[in-house]
């Protein structure tokens, strides 16, 4: 158990400092940084505080500290992959309006120059 | 820049993707039934020469910069024929599926019924030539299944041979299912209460191409389209009824 805690802990703090290196390098942007870093911290805090796991392990009924620490990873993760989910989503969006937008003033504007070209 | 004529006016749309084989021929044989009509080819960035062939027939073509799929393009296409003020757009597929000796018949009854939508059924003359059997089994799953949310019967369901007025034309521009959209489209409409009416066209072979929709791909179909539908039903729930 010791071990799995110190591993978690350790991936952690790695997570933490990849995202950091990532933030300076512009590789992520500060917006999208905050869930890893919420979840890596959350997850560095829960592998070091083993009193704090095992509360949360008995009010889920749970009496083996890394399976709540796995679920709790497990969950925090989701939360982080559907928030990325619905950003991935929007961009879309804005991707698809973005493009049908560029396709209509290229035409229009396509359009214009032949008719001045025709006029000349 | 196409410019709607008179107050009615009415804009030929066509979506295509990789349909240098066919396109001529179908803005040549539209031009034959309807000279004056103007015609709008949105080309989904295809690899091929589909917008050189669309332009040589004489259509105006916008060429969207990556592959957007089908919703994507007809929509970009309801996009344009809003902002310059077209009453009526009536879609036709780029592989010469759909006879462009109906589209008067659609239009005629976009306006006598005042409906927002006009589909054209290949069933309702009770063919439904050149379906392929998946294609003809998806259509009698949906065909069940709509009949239960539209509370109207549908004969097809996923016909790309669609008329549409202004209103509809306006809810489009701003929102349209990005993916296989016919089915979705429909439900946008009830949950608005809007019309939409049927009318019996014939389809053909195609004339050149291949349907995107597989045997493998129609599973995944079914599940988009009923999650599609899901979302949609949710999505306008509470909208303001007319």
């Amino acid at each position: 158990m010791e071990r799995l805690l110190s591993i978690a802990a350790g991936l952690s703090l790695l997570l933490i400092g990849i995202v950091l290196f990532a933030i300076r390098r512009a590789h992520i942007r500060v917006e999208y940084s905050v869930s890893w870093l919420t979840a890596a911290s959350a997850l560095f805090v829960l592998s070091t505080w083993k009193e704090g796991l095992s509360y949360i392990g008995e009010i889920l009924g749970l009496d083996n500290a890394p399976y709540v620490l796995l679920l709790i990873i497990g969950i925090l993760f989701l939360f982080v992959f559907f928030r990325f989910s619905v950003i991935i989503s929007n961009l879309k969006d804005a991707n698809i309006a973005l493009t049908q937008k560029v396709a209509i003033l290229e035409y229009q504007l396509h359009s214009i120059h032949e008719e001045s070209e025709t006029k000349a | 820049v196409i410019r709607p004529i008179g107050e009615d006016a009415l804009m030929i749309l066509i979506p295509a993707f990789n349909e240098e084989g066919a396109i001529g021929a179908v803005v040549n044989e539209i031009k034959e039934f309807h000279p004056d009509l103007p015609i709008l080819v949105v080309d989904d960035c295809s690899a091929d020469g589909t917008r050189r062939a669309a332009l040589h027939a004489g259509a105006d073509v916008v060429t969207v910069p990556f592959h957007l799929g089908l919703g994507g393009c007809v929509q970009a296409g309801y996009r344009l024929a809003f902002d310059l003020g077209f009453q009526y757009v009536i879609r036709l597929d780029g592989d010469g599926q759909h006879d462009p000796a109906y589209i008067t018949k659609i239009l005629q009854k976009l306006k006598e019924s005042r409906s927002q939508m006009v589909i054209g059924s290949r069933y309702l003359n009770g063919s439904g030539e050149h379906t392929s059997f998946m294609r003809g089994l998806g259509i009698r799953f949906f065909r069940l299944f709509l009949r239960l949310i539209l509370a109207k019967p549908v004969h097809d369901p996923t016909s790309g041979f669609v008329g549409v007025n202004r209103e509809a034309l306006e809810v489009f521009a701003r929102s349209f299912p990005l993916e296989y959209p016919e089915i979705e489209a429909l439900v946008v409409l009830q949950r608005l209460t809007f019309r939409f009416e049927e009318v019996p066209v014939r389809m053909r072979k195609r004339l050149a191409g291949q349907s995107s929709i597989t045997a493998v791909r129609s599973l995944y179909y079914v599940l988009h389209v009923l999650l599609g539908v899901l979302v949609n039903i949710l999505k306008y729930r509470g909208s303001t009824r007319r």
